[in-house]
């Protein structure tokens, strides 16, 4: 061996987190269903309080079954700490409110999943946050859409529901330029096939109830920071670098360096809006993870061969997956995902009874045996939805043509089983759709 | 709190007290490439139980101009005029690592200034390998992993973490990271050449403690020996499971050692 050398993400993804429990010598993951943690005496109390002493005190706060999930995930992604968290949508409120105030503004992608979608461009804006949407491979677009008052760039990995391919170099290069940090959503690439802040991003989090949890059993959140951006250099944050009178006048960035998002979102966030992850979920969360590397791969060639077959197939229009050569950001995911595109993807179903491709989706849907048609991916399973009969069925041709999405797409989230059997059932499916 | 010391912005971390001169004062010194936030815990624990706090960061660390300093004795000149500048007249001094060779310095160089020493994770000679100062010299970011993976017991990467959500590697390499380039070879380099040790230790006269890591690969306790003996009286506590970065690694049983060496002294 030449040289010190890190754990590989397979090792890590079993073991990082986790020393065998102290108490009990137990291997697994003990799952600590307490809310709370006694105290040595009141001394050790009031340290623990007042941050002199590590330790837990009220599992809204912390609890160590959750600490586990925290430091894996921060191992897998090379981060400086986590937060895991009540779900996926709770790691982008976590994020926003931790660093910004009424009257910030965020720059992100309109590729985005529709929950996302909805917090940034209805909700949040009740609180004072603004959002300009823009076309992510638009680098343009991005930087004109900064203003003085932005804070944050945000953008998905992979986006909904075309797939488009984050430049992440160059929008988080755009991104710090203005001295701003780059948050991305990870999830539908998960640690396996793409590594963000090797890319340049600030931010990550993880909708936790997908891939990594991978079996649809538990619904959770991550949120990750590289660490990496300097808070006090930007001079825009003085959520993290000016005292606090919400938390005993920290500065946050003063007391803590390269923590300081982490310590404000933990001591403030989920103190005050309380989105904690309940230890139960983050076991069930890392069941799944110890096996991420071994799935991911699978979950790839599985929806390679299902892509290949689809793009083949007479009653298939567009398939929408990067790894295509008529996809638009098929050189960049050559350069950025060079493990794969992940499992999910979308295509459309060509003409139908009466031409009716709202119909032939119906079909579709109604016909499959082994797909499960539901509102969600990343599962083992594989998965089924036609948002125009479904998610976005009050939308007309036209609103869901502005959303990418036409009457006859079908996503796809392509789960463990045989590819021939996921296969054999779409041909199935794809031949009622077509039937007059 | 900010001051000038040799013409330049220095920084201390002071736990958000302002200094009390009627107050017993500890001063902190961090490691290799390291800053202030390095003692988080520590250090806060004394400063909001009745002590000043100096958690300096050295030149050219976290909010301190550069450029850094080129030898341990100069290091140890700066922070006793941080000190000077912080409106202290005697401390207790603390160092990790490359801090508690300059902590020896301090109590060398300003005996009457210094009441007391603790030596954490210290080693001498501390002798940095060619390979190292290599990949420090060129920026390389094999420096910084030697650097994390060094600094760390061999347990810590598959291991929890005392402090919740925290990934001991992942918040090294992010505090290296923001280094400006040369920092880090500036610093190891002068512990490399460092030769006075075991003369400034023999000259110390005010109590000694070390807290050294069983797993400690970075500073074997083993290296700590004659150090430890020159030291007059000095004593030393050994924590087991630690490696070299014992505030994070074991920041309990840390702190447990320092409280009971500060206790008599301030």
């Amino acid at each position: 061996m030449a040289g010190p050398k890190y754990p590989g993400f397979d090792t890590l993804a079993l073991h990082a987190g986790q020393s065998p429990d102290p108490a009990t010598g137990s291997r697994a993951v003990p799952i600590y269903q307490t809310t709370s943690f006694v105290f040595r005496d009141s001394e050790h109390a009031a340290s623990l309080f007042n941050m002199e002493r590590a330790g837990h005190v009220y599992s809204r706060i912390s609890n160590p079954t959750v600490a586990v999930l925290e430091e894996r995930m921060a191992a897998l992604e090379g981060g400086t700490g986590s937060i895991a968290i009540a779900s996926g949508q709770a790691a982008l409120h976590l994020a926003v409110a931790t660093i910004m105030d009424a009257g910030s503004h965020i720059v992100a992608s309109a590729s985005l999943y529709g929950g996302s979608h909805n917090l940034l461009g209805y909700t949040l804006k009740r609180f004072g946050i603004d959002t300009t949407f823009v076309v992510p491979r638009d680098l343009d677009a991005w930087r004109k859409a900064i203003r003085p008052n932005t804070r944050l760039l945000f953008g998905e990995t992979l986006g909904n529901p075309g797939l488009d391919v984050l430049d992440i170099p160059a929008v988080s290069a755009i991104a710090h330029e203005a001295g701003l940090p780059l948050l991305v959503d990870a999830t539908f690439t998960t640690p396996y096939l793409m590594k963000p802040f090797e890319l340049g991003a600030d931010l990550l989090y993880h909708s936790a109830t997908k891939f990594l949890g991978g079996h649809g059993i538990a619904i959770g959140g991550v949120i990750v920071d590289s660490g990496r951006f300097d808070w006090e250099k930007s001079g825009k944050f003085p959520q993290l670098t000016a005292p606090y009178s919400g938390f005993h006048n920290m500065d946050f960035e003063e007391e803590s360096g390269t923590r300081a998002f982490l310590l404000r979102a933990r001591r403030e966030g989920l103190r005050d809006f309380g989105a904690c992850m309940a230890p139960m979920t983050a076991f069930q969360i890392l069941q799944g993870i110890e096996t991420l590397h071994l799935r991911m791969p699978r979950h790839v060639e599985s929806t390679r061969k299902v892509v290949d077959f689809l793009g083949g197939h007479a009653a298939v229009g567009k398939v929408l997956y990067p790894e295509r050569t008529d996809h638009p950001d098929h050189a960049l995911a050559k350069k950025l995902l060079p493990r794969g595109c992940g499992a999910v993807f979308s295509f459309d179903i060509k003409g139908g009874p009466n031409g009716d491709p709202r119909q032939a989706g119906r079909r579709f849907i109604e016909s499959l045996r082994v797909f499960s048609h539901l509102a969600n991916v990343g599962d083992a399973k594989s998965l089924v939805i036609h948002p125009a009969t479904t998610t976005h069925y009050r939308m007309s041709d036209e609103d869901l043509a502005r959303a990418g999405i036409g009457p006859g797409t079908v996503r796809l989230s392509i789960g463990l089983e045989d590819a021939q059997d996921l296969m054999e059932d779409l041909d199935r499916g794809l031949r009622a759709a077509s039937r007059n | 709190m900010e001051a000038i010391v040799g013409g330049r912005k220095a920084f201390a971390y002071t736990a958000a007290h302002a200094i009390d001169p009627a107050k017993p004062t500890i001063v902190f010194i961090h490691g290799a490439g390291l800053d202030h936030s390095w003692w988080g815990l520590q250090s806060r624990y004394f400063g909001y139980h009745g002590r000043n706090v100096l958690a300096v960061d050295l030149p050219g660390h976290g909010r301190s101009e550069g450029p850094p300093l080129a030898s341990i004795e100069a290091m140890a000149d700066w922070v006793m005029a941080l000190k000077d500048a912080a409106g202290v007249a005697k401390a207790a001094v603390v160092g990790h690592s490359m801090g508690a060779l300059i902590a020896v310095e301090c109590a060398a160089r300003h005996a009457d200034k210094v009441t007391g020493v603790a030596l954490i994770g210290v080693a001498y000679p501390m002798k940095v390998s060619d390979a190292f100062l290599a990949a420090a010299k060129a920026n390389d970011q094999a420096a910084y992993d030697m650097e994390t993976i060094w600094s760390h017991a061999v347990q810590v990467p598959l291991a929890g973490n005392p402090s919740p959500g925290m990934w001991m590697y992942g918040d090294t390499l992010a505090r290296l990271a923001r280094l400006a380039p040369g920092v880090l070879h500036t610093d190891l380099s002068a512990c490399n050449v460092y030769t006075g040790g075991l003369e400034s230790a023999a000259k110390v006269k005010c109590p000694a403690q070390l807290v050294l890591g069983a797993r400690d690969v970075m500073t074997p306790p083993k290296a700590a020996q004659a150090l430890a003996a020159a030291l007059a009286g000095a004593r030393t506590t050994l924590i087991p499971p630690s490696g070299h970065s014992l505030m994070s690694e074991a920041p309990d049983a840390t702190l447990d050692a320092l409280i009971a060496w500060a206790k008599p002294l301030c």
